[in-house]
């Protein structure tokens, strides 16, 4: 008994050391565990995303200054640059979930890639659809084939091959093997984005923020922030909501099998 | 000011490809979401 008791502590201190190292990753990694955790957060984090997107929009559409030089056409900026920041941060996630796929096997990580997918993809229409409507006006042109746009450009097919490779497979396994290898591979697109305006001669405009600071005056940087904030919680929810599904769409269908297989 | 509101930006579409996008996610999403929780509700119970 005393030896099944310490056994017990040993077991606790490990997992609550494991904690400590970074093993929390691992415990939320169970999708059971990830359910009952993000059931009851989804419809406040739906509602806030909701809010904050729904203000940067109208206060950058209706209440923002326009643009000294682009007139209102510069509005486009409230919901073009948050979706491009969310489309690389997608990405730069979902390569973090391939990579803990491909290292330490978890299904909730093959998941998470999985659903991230979809969405980082329409992120990415978005933010290449509005930067075109945004380039008539002010460059003349809907397209041209500049270092920002084609990596962007770039972005969008990578995110296409993946959902198409890990589907693409008849073992699911396979695809998420193979859908993770292409997505750490594409991960090289992600500094070609951030510093094609300043390696190459672009039409597009060099980065206005940075880590360090913004050039852009403060009643057109607080809009888009609050519209940024709110895009990013956006596809956090989207995320969340779809992998939940996922999760349970998985244990519908293996409860169904073990009911057929009991059947037989 | 929005009285000064040029609508021409969501006629330009960029608004309006936004607005669409969010919204038609957010209701496929939840659509999915709870046909999910219904379906595995329903094989749980029988």
């Amino acid at each position: 008994m005393q030896s099944m008791h310490s056994a017990g502590e040993r077991t606790a201190r490990g997992n609550l050391s494991g904690r400590t190292q970074g093993g929390w990753l691992h415990y939320f990694a169970n999708p059971g565990r990830f359910a009952r955790f993000t059931r009851p957060i989804l419809p406040w984090l739906g509602a806030v995303s909701a809010l904050l997107a729904v203000t940067g929009i109208v206060w950058g559409y209706a209440f923002a200054p326009a643009d000294f030089q682009q007139g209102d056409a510069a509005r486009i900026m409230y919901v073009h640059v948050p979706a491009a920041w969310v489309s690389m941060s997608g990405y730069a996630m979902l390569a973090l979930c391939s990579f803990f796929s491909l290292v330490w096997r978890h299904p909730l990580a093959d998941i998470a890639a999985e659903e991230i997918g979809p969405v980082g993809a329409g992120f990415t229409f978005v933010c290449l659809v509005s930067g075109a409507l945004w380039g008539r006006p002010t460059w003349g042109t809907y397209w041209v084939w500049d270092a920002r746009l084609t990596s962007v450009l770039i972005l969008f097919f990578l995110y296409l091959g993946h959902i198409a490779l890990v589907r693409g497979f008849e073992s699911r396994e396979r695809g998420y093997r193979a859908g993770a290898i292409l997505a750490l591979a594409g991960v090289v697109n992600l500094p070609i984005i951030v510093f094609s305006v300043q390696w190459w001669n672009t039409l597009h405009q060099g980065n206005s923020i940075s880590f360090t600071g913004s050039s852009i005056y403060p009643s057109m940087l607080y809009p888009l922030l609050v519209s940024t904030l709110g895009f990013y919680l956006c596809f956090l929810t989207l995320v969340l909501a779809r992998i939940l599904a996922a999760i349970m769409e998985r244990k519908t269908s293996s409860l169904l099998l073990a009911s057929a297989e009991r059947d037989a | 000011m929005i009285e000064h509101l040029n609508p021409w930006p969501f006629i330009n579409g960029a608004y309006g490809i936004s607005v669409l996008f969010l919204a038609a996610t957010a209701l496929l999403t939840w659509r999915r979401l709870r046909q999910a929780t219904k379906r595995l509700a329903q094989i749980e119970a029988s």
